[in-house]
């Protein structure tokens, strides 16, 4: 009997969590996929319906500005937060001593909460306070800073604030890739008379390949679950012009009642994560295999 | 440590476009950093500003006349929606979810951690990567039924409510952290210990934990920010009374009765940040390992 014990201790302490994350992750998946596929309204229906939720969903002009934002975003938000964050790392990387401070000032935005970081920006860009009222000032009287009430402009300015957040996070994954790189070979490049650029492009950033993948999986997972941020920079506004697929979900779920909604919008979303993660999770778990 | 500067070869000029180099490259960090500090400084100054001047004044000047009225109001008298008890009740809220859900799920990460580098049995490594895959859902698909399940459970928006979502949602990652600081750690020393007629428990206790320092820290900060920070499950399972400090600032600042207060809108956003701020400039090596850690495994 002890020995019995002694050989499932281990099952029996990891089954909990296990068991935990089966209903609450895969479980709930089940559950939300099956709802997307019914009329459900207020409350949950069970009869399965067929894809009308989804034809609904595809014919939503709300949907589609979310989509069109969520691409717009994502696109922007990604490669401009690789540039700078690949940038700042080249550049912190030519020994710097004020290195520690600049990197601490680079990073702090990431310790903040999108909250937070939503209701400065909101701030920031206020026009009738914010910047524009500050270049006016100068005597600039015709300078308009206006993104964040324009419904044409309001989603890059969710960029905007979306990049100060994240860009110091990729300096450090990508100085962390800098230090990494062999330094033998850049001996022997500088001493065969390859001017630094070069060096940098032709050897130290390719063999950074694994870390680009690992920050644009990072980057492209904060966009697809952007909500707060836009939240509380423009609440999804003005309209629903800066809608992502996030506040449409909660708009779905929560203030509209129509839960047969959200659970599509939520599916399609999850689909969209999935089509990023799961080839890069296979691969990574592969490689530790070998 | 790459051994490279963006030095020019040619000696003749060398000195000169060195200096230069030199100057553009910090001009540049210079201008990096004001960007990044810009969004710091215009909330801490406007904090302190009377909402006179900053009507009349300009984003960036410092505060004529410093008053901490704005701080005062955003504390204990702002209004989040009917409420106007300001932030305090609220920011306890925060504290009180974020405690037990980090202690619980670090716990918990520990010993999946554990079992799973250490006592491999077959099915483990699917079951690891099972876990795994459950940090990388976007939570709008969990949202509906957890509201139902919170609902069934009788902890529809309470705190020990959010408590239990956290610490689900958490273990995940949790797990991550533990599992793969426990691999570095030889298997040889489990061998040696059972040997020596120690059990599961006693070698986790004695040999594991005294080793596991550095990667609780991690796992304690990383943990604490994101419950901190959270707000997209404290605005779904909460109620009135129940609500995180995440969401209290934001109602707080989108309430739209009576004149905007500027002032006391920024004070509340410093306040609500204070925790992981304090966090990072305390404990920063240990937030980025965190951050790196959850992102790029192994």
């Amino acid at each position: 009997m002890t020995g019995w014990l002694e050989r499932h201790i281990p099952k029996m302490v990891l089954a909990p969590s296990f068991a935990a994350v089966l209903v609450f992750v895969y479980g709930f998946i089940i559950w939300t996929a099956w709802v997307s596929l019914t009329r459900s309204r207020l409350l949950p229906k069970y009869e399965i319906e067929g894809f009308i939720q989804y034809e609904r969903l595809f014919n939503a002009p709300r949907w589609d500005t979310a989509m069109s934002n969520l691409f717009v975003f994502g696109t922007l938000f990604i490669v401009i937060s690789m540039v700078l964050g690949l940038m700042l790392a080249i550049l912190l990387d030519q020994k710097i001593r004020t290195e520690g401070v600049l990197r601490t000032i680079y990073l702090y935005p990431m310790a903040l909460s999108l909250i937070v970081t939503g209701t400065a920006w909101k701030w920031i860009m206020n026009p009738g306070l914010g910047i524009e009222a500050m270049v006016r000032g100068w005597g600039f009287e015709s300078f308009t800073f206006d993104w964040v009430i324009n419904p044409d402009k309001a989603i890059y300015a969710v960029v905007i604030a979306g990049v100060w957040q994240a860009s110091g996070f990729v300096m450090a994954l990508f100085l962390a890739g800098l230090r990494g790189v062999d330094g033998e070979i850049i001996k022997a490049a500088q001493v065969d008379g390859i001017p630094a650029w070069r060096i940098y492009t032709a050897i130290i950033i390719p063999s950074m390949a694994p870390i680009f993948l690992s920050a644009f999986i990072v980057l492209a997972h904060l966009a697809i679950k952007s909500f707060d941020l836009v939240i509380a920079l423009t609440g999804g506004g003005p309209g629903y012009a800066t809608d992502l697929p996030a506040t449409y979900m909660y708009t779905m779920a929560f203030s509209r009642g129509d839960i047969g909604q959200a659970a599509s919008s939520a599916m399609v979303m999850m689909g969209v994560v999935f089509a990023i993660i799961v080839p890069y999770l296979y691969s990574e778990l592969r490689a530790k295999h070998d | 440590m790459t051994d490279l500067t963006l030095d020019p070869a040619r000696p003749a000029t060398r000195n000169w476009s060195r200096i230069g180099l030199r100057w553009l490259l910090f001009s540049l960090l210079g201008l990096f950093a004001l960007f990044y500090l810009m969004p710091l400084f215009v909330m801490i100054t406007t904090s302190l500003k009377s909402l006179e001047e900053i009507r009349t004044g300009s984003l960036i000047a410092f505060p004529r006349e410093v008053t901490f009225d704005a701080w005062r109001t955003a504390w204990s008298e702002a209004c989040t929606g009917i409420q106007c008890e300001g932030l305090r009740p609220f920011f306890w809220n925060s504290v009180v979810i974020a405690v037990p859900a980090v202690a619980i799920s670090t716990m918990l990460g520990a010993a999946n951690g554990y079992v799973i580098a250490q006592w491999r049995f077959r099915g483990a490594n699917l079951i690891f990567s099972l876990m795994l895959f459950g940090c990388f859902i976007p939570f709008q698909v969990v949202l509906l039924p957890m509201a139902r399940m919170l609902g069934l459970m009788g902890l529809a928006g309470s705190i020990p409510g959010l408590i239990f979502v956290h610490v689900i949602y958490g273990i995940g990652f949790t797990t991550l952290f533990f599992r793969n600081f426990y691999v570095t750690i030889p298997q040889d020393l489990v061998k040696a210990a059972k040997v020596d007629g120690a059990g599961f428990f006693r070698i986790f206790w004695s040999i594991f934990l005294p080793l596991s320092l550095p990667i609780i820290v991690v796992t304690v900060i990383w943990q604490f920010t994101q419950i901190w920070n959270d707000f997209l499950f404290g605005v779904s399972f909460s109620q009135a009374g129940t609500q995180p400090v995440t969401v209290a600032l934001n109602n707080i600042v989108n309430s739209t009765t009576g004149v905007k207060e500027y002032n006391v809108d920024m004070a509340a956003a410093i306040i609500a940040a204070l925790p992981t701020l304090l966090v990072y400039a305390v404990a920063g090596k240990y937030f980025i390992r965190g951050l790196t850690a959850g992102s790029v495994k192994g």
